[in-house]
């Protein structure tokens, strides 16, 4: 399969000298095309730094990220989905929505079209016209992620998208997901510090352990997602990961 | 507390407060020179406006109140606005900010006269120089303000021009700061007005010199009260146009 991100021996810093604070050191990732990977790690790991790096928010210190998936002008390649919505109050729904399609070439009626698509595949079609603070936590993620399809990108950055959500909005949303990711087939990286919904949403998951920021391991998968909620199957791969992570935390605390 | 019962108690607390002021007057224990009744205003009106003085004295102290609170109100808000956006001008000014802001507005008349003369402008000079300085104190920290993360989203999404990222975050993200900047100078604008007409600028400042000058206390007051209500009208309207512009917030 094609790889659709792939960083190479990518290094993070903030700072100059003495205070340099190195996030990460040659990290070397890679999505693959239509795979949904998950990213856990420690706190402060650096995991939403590397979203942002891939997003080309900030820039790499050293190495590079290279996205290979095709130019179109009417799409745009990566978008986002951040952990608190984040969306603009000034904006009503559709018009979030539209954010990234305003400076794309997309006509006025292809972008009202996609904002109507995209806000009834999340379940919000008639919610266009209310403000963002007439929604719930959950409904303004679903926005957020709404924003994010629009655009059409073939890789989609989720950062801690469902942490700030209640246990019951959060499962509803996490098989939302999944299921659009079915149907549009995206490529997912999603950051979570959550081991379950890591195992649970992901083809792959990817262990990152303290600054500086590596990969300290990698789980794959491979029980189909129906099983996955519970089952000794599902529980024994997030012992797995736990255990993982528990191994990095001390390493960590071992080097420092 | 609801919307009515709220509207009931502030009227009662305007007519009761106008009612004790005539039952003092009345009740002849200070001269009506010294503290004319309200109920004086109404004829002292009705003379004013057939000898054609009052509308022509509002119309020139609204005139100078209008150019100063738009030229502070500009001034103010682009210069507060430029300054938040950039840290080496925010640094520049900080210090010439702190010797220029403590100065009231009325410390500049010799200047005014000089630069100006007796003029409109001289006025209007004076007025826009109170107002400049609230706007600008209050942009330049309702820029500051502005939601980072929405800055990042924006960006994440393509838009990643200075100008962009202006147009569709910092300035309605700002908004409610600028605009709340804005109706303080509406208020701060009418206080400076009569002052600065007090030197011999027609309008209602100079009217109301001339009154207390013939102890036409109840003409003063007749003046008092139209400053107050031209500042009630104007306050109105812009509260009216403010809350269309800021729908969206709660």
């Amino acid at each position: 399969m094609a790889k659709v991100i792939e960083t190479e021996d990518l290094s993070v810093a903030f700072g100059e000298g003495d205070g340099q604070n190195i996030i990460f050191r040659h990290l070397n990732i890679s999505v693959e095309a239509g795979e949904f990977v998950t990213l856990v790690g420690v706190s402060g790991a650096g995991k939403s730094t590397l979203l942002r790096v891939i997003a080309d928010l900030i820039p790499p210190y050293e190495g590079s990220v290279k996205i290979d998936t095709p130019q179109d002008r009417a799409r745009r390649r990566i978008a986002m989905v951040f952990q608190s919505a984040n969306l603009m109050p000034w904006r009503k729904i559709g018009d979030n929505v539209g954010l990234g399609l305003e400076g794309i070439e997309v006509s006025p009626e292809q972008c009202r079209e996609r904002v109507r698509s995209t806000l009834d595949l999340v379940g919000l079609g008639d919610f266009s016209d209310r403000w963002p603070y007439q929604l719930s936590g959950g409904q303004r993620q679903r926005v957020g992620i709404a924003r994010a399809l629009a655009v059409d990108p073939d890789i989609l950055l989720m950062d801690e998208p469902f942490g700030a959500l209640d246990a019951i909005t959060r499962i509803a949303l996490q098989d939302e997901l999944l299921r659009i990711w079915r149907e549009t087939k995206k490529s997912v990286l999603f950051v979570t510090h959550d081991i379950e919904e890591a195992v649970y949403l992901g083809d792959r998951v990817l262990l990152l352990g303290d600054r500086p920021a590596h990969i300290v391991n990698e789980y794959k998968i491979d029980i189909a997602r129906s099983q996955r909620r519970e089952g000794e199957n599902f529980m024994r791969k997030v012992e797995e990961v736990k255990a993982g992570l528990v191994d990095a935390m001390a390493l960590s605390d071992g080097a420092a | 507390m609801n919307t009515a019962h709220r509207y009931a108690l502030s009227v009662t607390g305007l007519v009761g407060f106008l009612v004790f002021w005539e039952a003092i007057s009345q009740s002849g224990w200070i001269s009506t020179t010294l503290l004319p009744p309200p109920s004086s205003i109404a004829p002292s009106l009705v003379s004013e406006i057939q000898e054609g003085i009052w509308h022509w004295m509002v119309w020139a102290s609204f005139r100078h109140y209008a150019i100063g609170f738009f030229i502070g109100s500009f001034l103010g808000v682009t210069l507060g606005v430029l300054v938040a956006l950039f840290p080496k001008v925010e640094a520049s000014q900080a210090w010439l900010a702190r010797v220029l802001r403590p100065i009231p507005p009325l410390a500049w008349i010799p200047f005014a006269i000089i630069w100006f003369g007796i003029s409109e402008t001289a006025a209007a000079f004076i007025i826009s120089i109170g107002i400049f300085w609230i706007n600008y104190f209050t942009a330049m920290a309702a820029v500051q303000a502005v939601d980072k993360d929405l800055i990042e989203v924006a960006r994440a999404f393509g838009h990643r021009t200075f100008p962009a990222l202006l147009k569709k975050v910092i300035l309605p993200g700002a908004a409610p700061g600028i605009l709340s900047g804005l109706r303080a100078g509406l208020g701060q604008g009418w206080m400076t007005v009569v002052a600065a007409e007090l030197f011999g600028i027609e309008g209602i400042g100079q009217r109301m010199m001339e009154a207390s000058g013939l102890l036409a206390t109840d003409v003063v007051i007749l003046y008092m009260f139209s400053i107050a209500l031209l500042y009630g009208i104007s306050d109105y309207i812009f509260v009216s146009i403010q809350n269309k512009i800021l729908a969206w917030q709660r």
